[in-house]
């Protein structure tokens, strides 16, 4: 995010006059809705705010928020935002992205924006699958997907975006899904965030991959299936009876049961969003055994890259003009004179 | 055809002085041969003489010791007439080791100079070179005036007050090298004295060394107990227009042009690149110039950095992405993004031999049909090539100026004999530059109304920063429509675009062409393009001095061409192309023209020499006095009148 003058908005003020074409039932409605109702929260000014997409059906996003938006190639978001970021640092950018353009063909450019940390919020959609191709499987579709591409199952391992992002130096991670009342606070917090913020979003493809996170997502034992991560919380769930513990002796995780809400006795963490140890290990937590760990995991500030840039840039220039005639007349030179008979 | 014009053998260095002398150093990768002639073209510009460079080393960081594929060679061209090219075979050749005779002996012109050192012609050495006996001694040498004698001694010799180890005494053997050099040409050897003691200020002993070993070569070829081949010869300076002159690289002249084309538009200067030899140095050079309100980002691959190039002309500055020739296949999708966003973007291409990895430190303008042609779609993209190191700085603010004026990507074409070549540049006065000031749209633009895409009278799109109030809209690679930019696939909205954008590259304002040299008709016009300017331009000079009918045409813009062009060639019975590659713009020129262009190609990594060039235009002109298929041409002869030799 960036500091601005906080405008007021409202949610009609950041829809465009587009005709949304994603699927009847697609996740991707309610992300979209989760941001028109956050940007006037955040006092953000749509003249200076910039969308910034990849190719796939989340990297549509741009074209329905008003705002500036700049649907580019697949998978190269990030440098696209990069050029921007260094070229107008004012700017407030948020990536959109998804699992296949984000982690497959872009892979390599999201891993360096995050080391890098360029100050924009990343919101990567995560469906497990390829949407607009038709539904074959994606970096993070489970192991025996089956799929136009893979008939029999896949074989590959899925990637784990969270994890991804904290590996290549992410310094904000979050999470959230699509129709999460909790969505716009994680995407607050991430504005907030001076830096690259990692967003991850499990959003519900209707067509291709319907319901694939209705295990943590459905509102029916929902309580017992996510874990709300706050800042100086302990990470409870399940309605304060269970809770998140570490096992010293193999240094991991655990779940442990609470009783009468003593969780400090059952030895229950308290979330330090600042912790890369435990952040490391939430990114890491597999559902099933454990709850999903939601909201934000990591967020630990430093400087940001184009601020370095511009700092840098400064410090160079100290004391130096920009004289291009002093410029082009730099090195070892020599002077003809006298009269032209056969000039070069 | 090269060895016909030059085999009548003739003493190249001599007291028959000529106005030009071509000069190769080579030894091993690690014997400091391009220090050696960077420095040797110095004192050569200094000394007021014109001149053009060529180096020419391997591809490999250290290539093992001795062998023949770890020679690097510099070659230089200097003399007191006008120079355009490296030179074709040298008159002297500097021999380091058994490896660098082997690779280029056969160059050298028969009669020439060699000067070789034999305290490097070990066995092990000479195996190495695969020289069965030493060819010092078995008389192969006997077409050229040899002078062998041991350099790694004399220079150990001559660093011995100073204590070095063998292998740092050694090191100082390029420095002997060149205080001989500088003593044949007549050079002062102070402005070298200069560079070594700011060069090793940090280790003055390492100065010291050097300058001795500089002092001893140089006394060698003084004190003279070589009365043999070795003379002594002051070329005069070339008689050229009055003011401040410097040598220049292609690779500074980018840098310098892309700075000097920002400034003229009032834009800061982004620049998104990725390490790729040759052109890396683009980036280096403009790594310095942030006072310039220059940004450079080494990008984490060729695609983020023209991306990140286009974010950053998206976002309101000029942005800039550089490469060779398997990074511009890779940029390629991102091409067709800013031409159908239709942003301001220029990339420029330092050419190499390819396909894919190719020759990376070898020259080639092999990639003319991948940036006419080389994106997928209908992608039409205006290209600007470059004749030399120093025409680089003006084609450079030319792509910068299309690019803007038009909203589209432009292609800069270099190649890897202009990026590292040096030649002499008259150094130019920012305040004769025409500024070209850019404007943004900062207010709707059809009433109540923002229209991304309405166009202006040259057909470009207006220009909008994000962050501007009241303009938000969207932009993509999909088909937008007419005007609103919105997605539309439709059909007549498809071919309405598709004719705009290419009616907005083939209506770009580009200067007729003019005629390098000779009449604009009559019989034979040697039309060419980049780097092959030189060879070309002395080529076609020579046969005109024998009677030919013949003219140089130098095309600076190859997309889209001057509206002129097909007239003045069809003003010509024939049109002959020389390229080095398979005749990519003799075909493009064909398509355009329906010209019967004539193919003279070369693809070995090495520029054209005049004298193939000459013999290739000497079969268009059978029976004219003077040219009895190139025998009888003496290059050298012919164009040094006037010289004055020096002997001791």
């Amino acid at each position: 995010m960036n500091d601005m003058t906080p405008i007021t908005t409202t949610l009609k003020d950041w829809e465009t006059d587009q005709e949304v074409r994603w699927c009847p039932g697609c996740g991707d409605y309610a992300i979209l809705k989760a941001v028109q109702r956050t940007l006037p929260q955040l006092g953000a000014d749509p003249a200076k705010t910039v969308f910034v997409s990849g190719i796939g059906c989340s990297s549509r996003f741009p074209y329905y928020i008003e705002s500036y938006g700049f649907h580019t190639i697949h998978g190269r978001a990030p440098a696209f935002a990069t050029g921007i970021k260094l070229a107008s640092p004012e700017l407030d950018v948020w990536l959109v992205t998804g699992d296949g353009d984000g982690l497959s063909i872009g892979g390599n450019h999201l891993m360096h924006v995050l080391r890098r940390n360029v100050n924009m919020q990343i919101m990567l959609f995560n469906n497990e699958i390829y949407g607009l191709t038709k539904g074959q499987a994606s970096p993070t579709s489970r192991e025996g997907t089956r799929s136009p591409s893979t008939p029999y199952g896949s074989v590959d391992h899925p990637a784990r975006p969270a994890a991804f992002a904290l590996g290549s130096g992410a310094r904000f991670v979050g999470r959230g899904f699509d129709v999460s009342k909790n969505l716009p606070d994680v995407l607050k917090a991430a504005h907030a965030h001076q830096g690259a913020a990692f967003v991850e979003i499990f959003q519900n493809c209707i067509v291709y991959n319907k319901d694939v996170f209705d295990a943590f997502a459905a509102p029916k034992g929902a309580e017992d299936r996510q874990l709300w991560l706050q800042d100086g919380e302990p990470m409870l769930f399940a309605g304060g009876t269970q809770g998140i513990a570490l096992d010293r002796e193999a240094l991991r995780l655990k779940v442990v049961d609470v009783a009468d809400g003593d969780w400090q006795s059952a030895g229950v963490i308290v979330h330090d969003v600042k912790n890369r140890s435990v952040a490391h290990m939430l990114v890491e937590m597999p559902f099933g055994p454990f709850p999903m760990a939601l909201g934000v995991l990591y967020d630990d500030p430093r400087p940001t890259f184009e601020a370095a840039v511009a700092e840098e840039r400064a410090k160079a220039s100290a004391g130096k003009e920009a004289n291009l005639a002093k410029l082009l007349a730099t090195g070892q030179t020599w002077t003809v004179s006298g009269t032209a008979q056969d000039p070069i | 055809m090269a060895d016909q014009a030059v085999s009548k053998p003739q003493a190249a260095v001599s007291s028959n002085t000529p106005d030009a002398v071509v000069v190769r150093f080579a030894g091993d990768s690690g014997d400091g041969m391009q220090l050696t002639g960077g420095q040797f073209t110095l004192s050569t510009a200094l000394a007021g003489n014109d001149l053009a460079t060529f180096p020419d080393f391997p591809a490999e960081i250290r290539a093992p010791q001795g062998t023949l594929f770890g020679v690097s060679a510099f070659q230089i061209n200097f003399g007191s007439r006008e120079i355009n090219t490296a030179g074709d075979a040298p008159d002297v050749l500097v021999a380091m080791n058994p490896a660098a005779l082997k690779t280029n002996v056969e160059a050298v012109k028969p009669g020439g100079l060699l000067i070789i050192d034999t305290g490097e012609f070990s066995k092990r050495n000479l195996d190495k070179a695969k020289y069965a006996t030493n060819p010092v001694e078995d008389g192969s040498l006997a077409k050229w005036q040899v002078l062998a004698f041991d350099i790694s001694a004399q220079t150990i010799e001559a660093v011995k007050p100073f204590g070095l180890g063998n292998k740092d005494a050694l090191r100082c053997k390029n420095m002997w090298t060149l205080g001989l050099a500088m003593w044949m040409f007549d050079r002062p050897r102070e402005p070298i004295h200069q560079w070594l003691r700011a060069k090793f200020a940090k280790a003055p002993e390492l100065a010291d060394a050097n300058i001795a070993a500089l002092d001893a070569g140089h006394a060698y070829g003084e004190t003279a107990e070589l009365s043999g081949p070795l003379k002594q010869l002051h070329l005069d300076p070339v008689p050229s227009a009055p003011g401040l002159y410097r040598t220049i690289t292609g690779a500074e002249a980018v840098a310098m042009g892309l700075v000097a084309g920002a400034q003229l538009l009032e834009l800061p200067l982004f620049f998104g690149g990725y390490p790729i030899t040759p052109a890396s140095a683009i980036l280096h050079h403009l790594a310095r110039l942030k006072e310039f309100g220059v940004t450079t980002f080494q990008a984490e691959d060729e695609i983020a950095a023209i991306c990140s190039a286009i974010g950053a002309s998206y976002a309101g500055q000029l942005g800039v992405t550089s490469s060779s020739g398997p990074g511009i296949a890779l940029k390629g999708e991102a091409m067709g993004l800013a031409i159908m966003t239709e942003l301001p973007l220029v990339i420029v291409n330092s050419q190499r031999g390819g396909p894919s990895t190719g020759l990376p430190t070898k020259t080639e303008q092999s990639d003319l049909y991948q940036a006419v042609y080389g994106r997928n779609g209908d992608a039409p993209m205006p290209v600007v090539a470059a004749r030399s190191p120093a025409d680089v700085f003006e084609c450079a603010i030319e792509a910068c100026r299309i690019a803007v004026q038009y909203m589209t990507p432009v292609m800069l074409l270099t190649d890897g004999y202009i990026a590292n070549a040096a030649e002499p540049w008259k150094v130019p006065d920012p305040a004769t530059f025409k500024p070209m000031p850019v404007s943004f749209l900062e207010e709707k633009n059809a009433g109540d109304e923002l229209l991304p895409y309405k166009r202006d009278a040259k057909g470009a799109r207006p220009w909008i920063r994000p962050g501007t109030p009241g303009l938000m809209h969207r932009i993509g690679g999909i088909e937008k429509a007419v005007d609103t930019g919105h997605i539309d696939y439709s059909p007549g909205n498809h071919q309405a675009m598709t004719d705009a954008r290419k009616g907005k590259v083939d209506g770009i304002d580009v200067p007729d062409q003019e005629v390098a040299l000779g009449e604009t008709s009559g019989k034979l016009a040697v039309v060419g393009w980049g780097s092959t300017y030189g060879p070309i331009h002395q080529a076609v000079r020579r046969s005109r001095a024998k009677g030919m009918d013949v003219s140089h045409i130098h095309v600076r813009h190859i997309w889209p061409m001057p509206a002129n062009l097909g007239d003045l060639l069809r003003g010509f019975d024939k049109v002959l192309v020389p390229e080095m590659n398979t005749g990519q713009f003799k075909t493009v020129l064909r398509d355009q023209y329906l010209v019967d262009a004539q193919p003279l190609t070369k693809t070995s990594g090495q520029p054209f020499q005049i004298a193939e060039l000459e013999a290739a235009i000497a079969t268009y002109f059978d029976g004219v006095p003077g040219d009895a298929g190139g025998d009888e041409i003496e290059p050298n002869l012919q164009q040094l009148p006037s010289v004055k030799a020096v002997n001791p």
